[in-house]
């Protein structure tokens, strides 16, 4: 696979040390002569020294055949333009992929065409969600759909959730969302339509990203 | 008419001063208290401290209804983001972004935003002038130099601001 990395800080540094590891073919672009100078002491000869939010350098840098372009500096606004001008400049069929450093940017982004997003903050809030006793009972976004602005949450119904006791059917779920399955038990409920959750339910969600908020509200209160 | 500005460097506070004394509301929004310095002691408009690439800030400040936004700090991909939002989240429709990268200027006029670039501008002005070109240079060149001698305040303000026969 051949990756352009935009942003040559710690975090592109060490995707770029861990992508070579893997056997993968990168390309960093860094805008900093001496932080450029330094990463290709370390890892060859995988860096150009120029700006990455400038589409000529893109270019340079190969991207129209790479197969990601992942825009990782520690600036939303200049993450954005890297990634939209990857879009115009390297053609549709790579994968284009932005850190975002302001969680509210995930859906800022997808609105303005890049569905893409990682944000650090939201992945430490997940591990930090999946790993604190919930006491019988939480919501976790599991992870987002690609190309899609969709997202996978499981819920675990709690004691006094708004949800308990009520069949599937009756509850006001946001538009565009759909309950996927319930697992009981270890065991999948069939008729996912009629059942009637009970607490300890696992309820696995499709949702727009947008609408996690009023899920969480619906399922576990 | 209702304007927002973001950025209140020289060209922010400039022409926030200008519409301000023309009559419009506006609001002008910097991520540094000591910037508003730049606008004339005279502005009876709104200042806001906060980031203008912040849905939440443009949200506070009002941005949805707005008759014009202009993205003026002295950043292009901060200029980019924060009219972007404003058209495609907040749907308002006359959009301005500072973009001194001509390339990046031009890509993003594609997308709706009207961009202009400092470079250009500047650079045909100068060469309008440097060739005599009076079709080009020279109504830019007269007004230009009506306003600098109102800010320097050898001349009222009313003689600077463009007349209707003009327009």
């Amino acid at each position: 696979m051949y990756v352009v990395i935009a942003g040559g800080g710690e975090i592109g540094y060490h995707l770029a040390k861990a992508l070579i590891e893997a056997g993968h073919e990168v390309m960093v672009i860094e805008s900093d002569r001496h932080r450029a100078q330094w990463i290709e002491e370390q890892l060859g000869s995988v860096v150009l020294n120029a700006p990455a939010d400038e589409g000529r350098y893109q270019l340079e840098a190969g991207c129209q055949r790479a197969d990601a372009v992942l825009a990782v500096t520690g600036e939303d606004p200049k993450n954005l333009v890297i990634c939209q001008l990857a879009r115009y400049n390297c053609g549709p069929h790579g994968r284009v992929i932005a850190r975002v450093n302001d969680p509210k940017n995930e859906i800022v982004f997808k609105a303005l065409g890049i569905d893409e997003t990682v944000s650090s903050t939201r992945v430490l809030m997940n591990v930090i969600e999946q790993e604190l006793p919930t006491g019988g009972g939480g919501f976790l976004p599991l992870m987002p759909l690609t190309g899609s602005h969709l997202e996978l949450i499981e819920a675990e119904i709690a004691p006094g959730a708004p949800s308990v006791g009520k069949p599937v059917r009756s509850l006001d779920m946001p538009p565009g969302s759909l309950i996927g399955g319930i697992v009981r038990g270890g065991k999948v409920v069939p008729g996912v339509g009629d059942a009637v959750l009970q607490v300890g339910d696992r309820v696995i969600v499709f949702a727009p990203t947008v609408a996690e908020a009023e899920v969480r509200k619906t399922l576990y209160g | 008419m209702n304007v927002l500005i973001v950025g209140s460097g020289r060209v922010g506070a400039t022409l926030a001063g200008m519409l301000d004394g023309a009559g419009h509301a506006v609001t002008i929004v910097d991520v540094d208290r000591a910037s508003f310095a730049h606008l004339p002691s005279t502005f009876k408009g709104t200042t806001h401290l906060g980031n203008g690439a912040d849905l939440d800030v443009l949200r506070q400040v009002g941005v949805d209804k707005v008759d014009a936004f202009l993205a003026l700090t002295d950043g292009d991909n901060r200029n980019l983001m924060a009219a972007q939002i404003t058209k495609e989240i907040f749907g308002v429709k006359r959009v301005f972004a500072k973009v001194n990268d001509p390339i990046r200027a031009e890509i993003y006029r594609a997308k709706g935003i009207t961009t202009f670039s400092r470079t250009t501008i500047l650079a045909v002005l100068l060469q309008a002038m440097l060739l005599d070109d009076r079709e080009v240079g020279e109504v830019l060149l007269q007004r230009t130099m009506k306003l600098e001698r109102v800010m320097a305040g050898e001349e009222s303000a009313a003689a600077a601001a463009p007349s209707g026969a003009r327009r």
